[in-house]
């Protein structure tokens, strides 16, 4: 937790580059698979190769039009591409396809947790497509970098946002938000590690009282939340040292050093100064129906906020379990699922967020890939709502479905008797026979000593394997002792 | 024997009847080509093998009578369309050695229409010129004076089917690259309307102009080979998803109750006198074959060419972007670092022109200038356009030269760049409104041809088919051939 030091402020602004999830490359028709040989899926197209052209994967609209619906921005009904020139071996072209003048998707907000328990709007200024570039690779070889150009012309959407995030705390917040929204439209697959998603934050520090804004640095390429929390409070105390000891700054673009744990400024050369944007002339205008956009929109999952409130309003979940539910989309449409057979939305919850995480984490398992399906869970949880097996018994049986050992919680209970026994005949003999071997406890609960209720419902449940009832059997002994 | 300035439709007519073979045709442009081409330089590569194979299996289609309507005819290609494996140089040294993994998709349409390839002929450095010099394998030579550019920048296609060389070929049209060649060498040469033919595959100038077309003898001919070229392809963003029409079949619709457009502005200085009373005569033959001639103006074409040098060099800065040493085409020796290495690469693969128009382009799209020539450049390009949208309402056709003069001497105009761009006055405002336009024979001055510009409206490339080809037959310029022998 950082103290930003007292009599100045921060604003930080994010660039966050979204790779979306696409089969072929935004431009061409080559693979976007992660992890391959190099160039290995770099078509002529993605090498720049003269007299080729880009021909746009129509899939990118659709998933910047879901992005710029899920944060409430206004859909460009015509967008248009640009280039932006600068050379590196890395960009094929010599110019970057890009948004320049008319992004796709102009404005919207989202909405970050603080740490006090309070909500903060945070304004997006636009979201816009363009083409990722290569990768230069300099630990190739001594004195040569090579060049991969599988990632080249990859879809990326670039998400905007104004500089209003006050803290490194706010701004991996909002990160989170834009993280999770991303995956819960299922337009990027959020996977930091192969650099699905990755940050450029631009800081700078002023007075408390200082109306305008400070010189900005710009730290380029952070891939985790945790780089982008560490970068920025470098990046903080740098500017703050440096002005205190009344040396100026200078807008710059810096890297993130994640040994050192510093920002360092990048070399002239991996920037440019004046990228010489200009309508891409090789592509038309991208106009959008609103027909193509209502149905889009018809089509939105409901999102996780609209989720949580819902789990927590109608549902009366507490907060804490509706937004621990809601923070997954698969997790929360399996919830869903549940419930709709269930109607128990509480014991639902419970289930989820207790024994079949527990057991996914345990597993490394994602709720995708869960052995329990919401058909099975809610067959369980009905039995036990219905009282027709013992809460006891249902661990084992969810256990017997998680480990595979039957498909169905119903006919698991039947092969095994494992039925709730409400025969009272069965249960009387059982009691009576109890209280005559413990005539000490069975005064005392008789006197009062209700604890000791427990210690009887104990003993029957032991006897019976677990398959009696224990409110029925609560009753039966009261009924005893009173009558004794 | 073949006569080297055989049309295709009568190089169609003796393949079909057998009177002479493909693998003999063939044959025969080679040997004139090894003949006359050391003298006239319009080809830059020529693949004799390849050729023969494909003329070969000509020969086999027309035995079996499975022949498609260019099966068997030897053409030429300019050397900006890409064809797999055969070197495309773009007339650049930086592109020498290199082979393009892929073809065009029109090179590839001709060949799936027939054609044979012979090469691929000489043309301005990346299409930047007026008049072929500036083509790092040297200039292609006027076959109707050597000592005369054939103009440019598709100027070895011109000359090389004004030769006898070929029996058509291609080029591409940014500026008037394919029309006033055309006008110089005495050939008719279409530009069609802005994305009719698929540019994928073809070295891009200046994207938002550039157009490829057929350089032939005659309209008929022209008619024959956009009907091969043209169509969508989803490889284009910017190729068109109009069905192509069946030019060859309207060509003898009268030409009675046309209207053709008569514009001041091209009319104006700097057209030479004797060029003014060829066009003349020919706007007489138009009026003798029925069509109506209206006085019209287009009052924002003298802006232009100004508009042009800055649009298309801004496109080309970018478009040539990609030649950097790293991935293909020339490379310095022994680079220091990466900044060498761009420099040094880029520094001796591309000649004087190119630099100038990347640093002029670079310029006009420099923040701070941006404004005041981009966009102010774009702006007139619209007023341009909206010209000529207001003029076809009334007209049919617009008339004028295609050049201000006929054919000018090799070096004449090096010293002197805005009298080279003033060659394109008269071409260049219908690339700026991706009009279609064709340039036919229309007279002779001092022995060299004339050129008559013909703009239509768009995707009206059948109209300017059908005036061509009346205009040809009333006319005998289109038939008359250089010395060279």
């Amino acid at each position: 937790m950082m103290t930003i030091p007292a009599d100045w402020q921060v604003d930080i602004g994010l660039e966050i580059h979204a790779q979306l999830k696409t089969a072929s490359k935004i431009f061409s028709g080559a693979s976007t698979q992660f992890g391959q040989p190099p160039n290995s899926q770099a078509s002529v197209i993605d090498l720049g190769m003269p007299g080729v052209l880009p021909a746009v994967n129509g899939a990118v609209f659709k998933k910047a039009v879901q992005f710029g619906l899920g944060v409430g921005g206004q859909i460009n009904r015509e967008s248009r591409f640009d280039r932006k020139n600068y050379f590196y071996p890395d960009l094929p072209k010599g110019y970057q396809i890009t948004q320049m003048d008319q992004p796709i998707v102009i404005g919207g907000s989202v909405t970050i947790a603080l740490p006090d328990g309070s909500t903060k709007p945070i304004a997006l200024t636009r979201a816009h497509l363009e083409e990722d570039a290569g990768k230069s690779i300099h630990d190739w070889k001594p004195n040569h970098t090579g060049v991969d150009l599988n990632r080249a012309g990859t879809p990326l959407l670039e998400i905007v946002s104004e500089p209003q995030l006050k803290s490194p705390e706010e701004a991996v917040a909002y990160a989170r938000v834009i993280h999770q929204l991303l995956t819960y439209l299922e337009i990027c697959d959020g996977n930091m590690a192969e650099g699905s998603l990755r940050f450029d934050a631009n800081i700078s520090v002023r007075k408390i009282n200082d109306a305008k804004l400070g010189v900005r640095s710009e730290i380029k390429n952070l891939n985790s939340f945790r780089f982008l929390d560490q970068a920025i409070n470098f990046e903080i105390s740098r500017q703050v040292e440096m002005l205190t000891a009344g040396q100026p700054l200078s807008q710059d673009t810096r890297l993130f050093d994640p040994e050192k744990l510093e920002t360092r400024p990048m070399r002239s050369k991996e920037t440019a100064t004046d990228y010489r944007y200009f309508p891409e002339p090789d592509l038309l205008p991208v106009v959008l129906s609103e027909h193509y956009i209502d149905e889009i929109k018809r089509n939105l999952p409901e999102l996780p906020q609209a989720r949580t409130n819902r789990y927590h309003s109608t549902l009366a979940l507490p907060l804490a379990d509706a937004q621990r539910l809601a923070q997954d989309r698969r997790l929360a449409d399996f919830f869903d699922e549940t419930v709709a057979k269930t109607q128990n939305p509480k014991v639902t919850a419970n289930w989820i967020k207790g024994d079949l995480l527990a057991r996914l984490n345990e597993a490394a398992l994602t709720i995708a890939d869960s052995p329990v399906s919401s058909d099975q869970l809610a067959e369980l949880i009905t039995m036990v709502d219905q009282d027709t097996i013992s809460g006891k018994i249902a661990k084992d049986v969810f256990g017997a479905l998680w480990e595979g050992k039957t498909t169905s919680a119903a006919a698991y209970v039947r092969d095994h008797q494992l039925e709730q026994v409400s025969d009272l005949s069965a249960l009387e003999p059982i009691i009576e026979s109890l209280l005559t071997d413990h005539p000490k406890q069975a005064s005392d609960l008789k006197a009062g000593k209700d604890k000791l209720m427990g210690f009887f419902v104990g003993k029957v449940m032991q006897a019976t394997q677990g398959t009696a009832n224990p409110k029925q059997v609560n009753d039966l002994i009261r009924a005893k002792i009173d009558r004794s | 024997m073949t006569h080297p300035f055989s049309t295709l439709i009568q190089l169609q007519t003796q393949l079909r009847e057998r009177s002479i073979s493909a693998t003999e045709l063939t044959q025969f442009y080679l040997d004139r080509i090894a003949q006359l081409n050391p003298m006239l330089n319009c080809y830059i590569t020529v693949d004799n093998e390849r050729a023969l194979d494909q003329a070969r299996a000509a020969d086999q289609q027309l035995a079996q009578g499975s022949a498609a309507p260019l099966t068997g005819i030897p053409i030429s290609q300019k050397d900006i369309f890409c064809i797999e494996d055969q070197i495309t140089t773009a007339g650049s040294k930086m592109l020498a050695n290199f082979r393009p993994p892929y073809t065009a998709t029109s090179a590839s349409q001709l060949e799936q229409a027939g054609a044979i390839t012979l090469g691929k002929t000489n043309m301005d450095e990346f299409a930047m010129g007026s008049s072929n010099e500036t083509s790092y394998y040297g200039p292609a030579k006027n076959p109707w004076d050597l000592l005369r550019i054939p103009g440019g920048s598709s100027g070895g296609s011109a000359a090389a089917v004004a030769a006898g060389l070929c029996a058509a070929s291609t080029g591409t049209d940014t500026g008037g690259s394919i029309r006033q060649p055309a006008a110089m060498c005495g050939l008719t040469g279409l530009k069609p309307t802005y994305g009719r033919i698929s540019r994928w595959g073809m070295i891009a100038f200046a994207s938002s102009l550039d157009q490829a077309g057929p350089m032939t003898h005659t309209a008929e001919d022209a008619a024959l080979m956009l009907e091969h070229m043209a169509g969508y392809d989803p490889k284009d963003a910017t190729s068109l998803d109009e069905p192509v029409p069946e030019y060859s079949q309207n060509l003898n619709q009268p030409m009675a109750g046309l209207k053709i457009g008569v514009c001041r502005q091209f009319f104006s200085e700097g057209l030479e006198g004797a060029v003014e009373q060829s066009i003349r005569e020919a706007l007489k033959t138009f009026e003798h074959l029925g069509a109506t001639l209206i006085d019209i103006d287009l009052p924002h074409t003298p802006l232009s060419v100004s508009a042009y040098y800055v649009i298309a060099p801004a496109e080309c800065s970018a478009n040539l972007s990609r030649f950097d040493g790293i991935r293909f085409g020339h490379r310095c020796d022994d680079p220091t670092d990466l900044q060498d290495l761009y420099q040094r690469s880029r520094g001796e693969g591309f000649g004087n022109e190119v630099k100038k128009r990347i640093l002029v382009g670079t310029f006009a799209l420099s923040a701070g200038y941006y404004d005041a020539f981009y966009r102010k450049a774009q702006q007139v390009r619209r007023l341009i356009k909206n010209d000529f949208v207001e003029a076809f309402d009334h007209v049919d056709l617009i008339v004028g030269p295609t050049a201000p003069s006929p054919a000018f001497q090799l070096g004449e105009k090096l010293d002197n760049p805005v009298d080279m761009y003033l060659q394109d006055i008269f071409t260049i405002s219908a690339n700026l409104a991706g009009l279609p336009a064709m340039s036919i024979p229309a007279g002779q001055v001092r022995g060299l041809p004339v050129g008559l510009q013909l703009i239509g409206n768009y995707l009206q490339e059948g109209t300017l088919l059908r005036a061509g080809h009346q205009f040809q037959q009333a006319t005998d310029w289109h038939q008359l051939a250089p010395e060279i022998e």
